[in-house]
């Protein structure tokens, strides 16, 4: 994820930017030629490759937009390869599922068939169809809510890229920055891989560019942070969403003390992880779970805003509640403004894990014997043991009372790093091209995804994703939310009549077509 | 889909008034008939029961608002659009004059084909709806 691409140009290499270009916050097409920048026209360019670029994609395919209208920058060959390593390295394997639902459908801009109805289908034996079915239409009053499998969804997230011609409009490379053009649209850098093209640079001239970057990188809590940094050991203390097989390979050579921080939905895959290999007996593992806030019963005064939560987790199917997606609070998230709208953001959403019998009793069995044990208070320093084989955190509790835990790993499960700052082609929007932020510190987008700020009439720049959280909608960062988005921006093209609109006839048709696996007409 | 208020009455009215009718249409000649009646008035009552589940859903929706407040998802489960069948059904019949096999049979094979047209063809022809809480204008 990591840009490792050098700055400004002055690299000698043909096709370079130069300072002049780096300087000048609006572009006019004499200047790249004249720093020898090959140029490409396209209608629409979608910076990133991942998912929140296969939503948008997809459904301009299904609209009628052919493949060489849009261009795909991106280092990635295939949609989900940056979710896949991240879902990879915080324990959801491919047989594992997933937090969203059955209609959080990928590859499928109608949600239907969802991924329950597919699974049932391809699955052999009359109780391994009727199961997903049952859950499904009982979900979440008889049965929990049903989630697929991370393997179904790369599978089917392949075999649409194929059927839209994903290949045919990838561009690969690392976007450096998007500026504006003098005449409108945009010019976006591509640096190609070494090698591959005859300069440094290449400038994709269009009149739209759409910017789905997920993270930036994984972000540490500052007190491991600063122990990273001090001790230069990134071997004890790791983030579960980088790659950290070492921790469960040692663990299944020795009995040792793992502490966990944090208490979302990753807390509790690696709590699953850990606690799975003691059941298995491949480890003798004491996980010791650091809580800061322990939730201990219902958030929220009122009846009608109320979240259960119990035994240090809040407790919500999703990262939102459901009606965050097209429900009424969606609907009310667009009335709110500034601090309201964070604040709102805040509450629905936040530090919460699905409500999973299996993991409740995994953690109350493990409780019982001493495997799991859950710790409360705030971090006060961490620190190498005396024989410097070992990590102490030294804790204190609400009382002042300190505490301190010897341990072999401490797995930070709190997060990645979502500042926009870190991406520098965002960066570069908001220092020079004049994209706002929002109360949450990310890109201002109107209800439909344009980064407020940066229009280039007659051209528009779009975001989605998690660049986007703290704007009009909650849900970005989430499968239904990047379509949700992609919607909101194809209508939003359609009505100024850059790409074909996509009616009920259009989509019926266009649904037959997907359902017989025949490419978009 | 996650209803809102306004989004439950209008699709309410829409399915009631298209796949409803479509359906009543095409199962109307095998409805069970009383000795003597015609099919003009199975008809008759047909329609009667269908703008019956109209008008009363409308009230019926603002009662279902008023529970799904209590949820914290504000979401209203699948199971919950089947199983309110059975409340809508009691009632609409106390209020009309059908006969019981006629009512029954229509009513419950309209209800589970709008239930389950709300959970593909809708979501097919109309990209949005899911997406502004059962909304269509
Ligand atoms: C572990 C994990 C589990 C999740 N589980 C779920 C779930 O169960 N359900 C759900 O709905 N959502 C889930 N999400 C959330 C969400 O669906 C994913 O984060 C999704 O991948 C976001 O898509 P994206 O396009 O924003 O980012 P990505 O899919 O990460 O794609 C962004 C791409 O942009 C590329 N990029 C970045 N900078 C540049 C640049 N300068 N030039 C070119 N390319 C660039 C990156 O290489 C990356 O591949 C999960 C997220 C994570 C991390």
């Amino acid at each position: 994820m990591s840009d490792t691409d050098t700055d400004a140009g002055l690299s000698g290499a043909p096709g370079d930017l130069t300072q002049e270009l780096i300087d000048t916050a609006t572009w006019t097409d004499q200047q790249i030629t004249a720093a020898g920048i090959p140029m490409v026209d396209v209608p629409i360019v979608s910076v990133g490759g991942g998912l929140g670029s296969l939503a948008l994609v997809d459904y301009l395919r299904i609209a009628g937009v052919p493949v060489q209208d849009i261009a795909v920058l991106t280092p990635n060959k295939r949609p989900s390869e940056t979710y896949e390593f991240l879902a990879n390295n915080s324990q959801i394997p491919r047989h594992e599922r997933l937090r969203s639902d059955s209609g959080s459908v990928m590859d499928n801009i109608w949600g239907f068939p969802s991924y329950a109805l597919r699974e049932a289908w391809n699955e052999k034996g009359l109780k391994n169809k009727i199961f997903p079915v049952w859950q499904v239409t009982t979900e979440p009053i008889l049965a929990e809510y049903y989630t697929p499998k991370s393997g179904q969804v790369y599978e089917s997230v392949d075999r649409e890229t194929a059927r839209i011609g994903w290949t045919q409009m990838l561009r690969p490379g690392q976007v450096r920055m998007v500026r504006r053009r003098a005449g409108g649209g945009f010019l976006t850098i591509l640096t190609p891989p070494p090698g591959s093209t005859q300069t440094r640079r290449v400038a994709y001239r269009s009149r739209f560019v759409h910017l789905s970057l997920g993270y930036p990188g994984v972000r540490f809590l500052d007190d491991l942070r600063s122990y990273r940094e001090r001790s230069g050991d990134h071997r004890r203390v790791v983030n579960s969403y980088e790659p950290h097989p070492h921790v469960y390979e040692e663990l299944a050579r020795r009995p040792c003390t793992v502490v966990v921080r944090g208490s979302g939905i990753v807390a509790s895959r690696v709590l699953q992880r850990l606690l799975d290999d003691n059941d298995a007996g491949r480890t003798q593992t004491t996980v010791v779970h650091l809580f800061r806030n322990y939730v201990n019963g219902p958030q929220g005064e009122s009846i009608t805003f109320r979240r259960p939560g119990t035994g240090g987790f809040a407790y919500q199917a999703f990262n939102y509640p459901k009606a965050a997606w097209g429900g009424q609070f969606r609907n009310q998230l667009l009335e709110l403004n500034g601090d309201a709208r964070s604040d709102f953001i805040d509450t629905t959403g936040g530090t919460n894990t699905a409500p999973r019998k299996d993991w409740r009793v995994q953690l109350e069995r493990a409780g019982s014997i001493g495997t799991y044990q859950q710790r409360v208070g705030q971090v006060s320093s961490v620190e190498p043991t005396e024989d410097g084989f070992r990590v102490r955190t030294e804790v204190q509790d609400k009382t002042g009372a300190s505490f301190s835990v010897d341990a072999d790993f401490i797995i930070d499960a709190t997060g990645l790093e979502a500042s926009i700052r870190s991406n520098r082609v965002l960066a570069d929007l908001v220092d020079v091209s004049g994209a706002q932020t929002n109360p949450k510190g990310r890109l201002e987008t109107l209800p439909t995804f344009e980064v407020v700020g940066t229009r280039s009439e007659p051209g528009r720049l779009y975001a989605s994703g998690s660049s986007t959280l703290g704007s009009t909608y909650a849900p970005v960062d989430s499968f239904l939310g990047l379509q949700y988005s992609a919607q909101q921006i194809a209508f939003d093209l359609g009505a100024m009549g850059a790409v074909p609109k996509l009616g009920p006839l259009r989509s019926a048709k266009e649904w037959f077509r997907w359902m017989q696996n025949r490419p978009p007409s | 889909m996650t209803p809102t208020l306004f989004g439950r009455i209008q699709t309410r009215l829409f399915m009631v008034f298209t796949f409803g009718l479509v359906w009543s249409i095409v199962i109307l000649p095998v409805l069970p008939r009383p000795a003597g009646a015609s099919l003009g008035d199975v008809a008759g009552d047909v329609l009667t029961a269908l703008v019956g589940v109209a008008l009363l859903g409308v009230i019926w929706e603002l009662v279902y608002h008023g529970f799904q407040q209590i949820r914290w998802e504000k979401d209203w489960p699948s199971l919950f659009g089947l199983l309110t069948g059975i409340n809508e059904g009691l009632l609409l019949f106390v209020v009309l004059d059908m006969p019981l096999s006629t009512f029954l049979v229509h009513f419950t094979t309209t209800w589970i084909v709008i239930w389950l047209a709300l959970h593909g063809p809708m979501r097919v022809l109309f990209l949005r709806w899911r997406f502004r809480g059962g909304r269509l204008v």
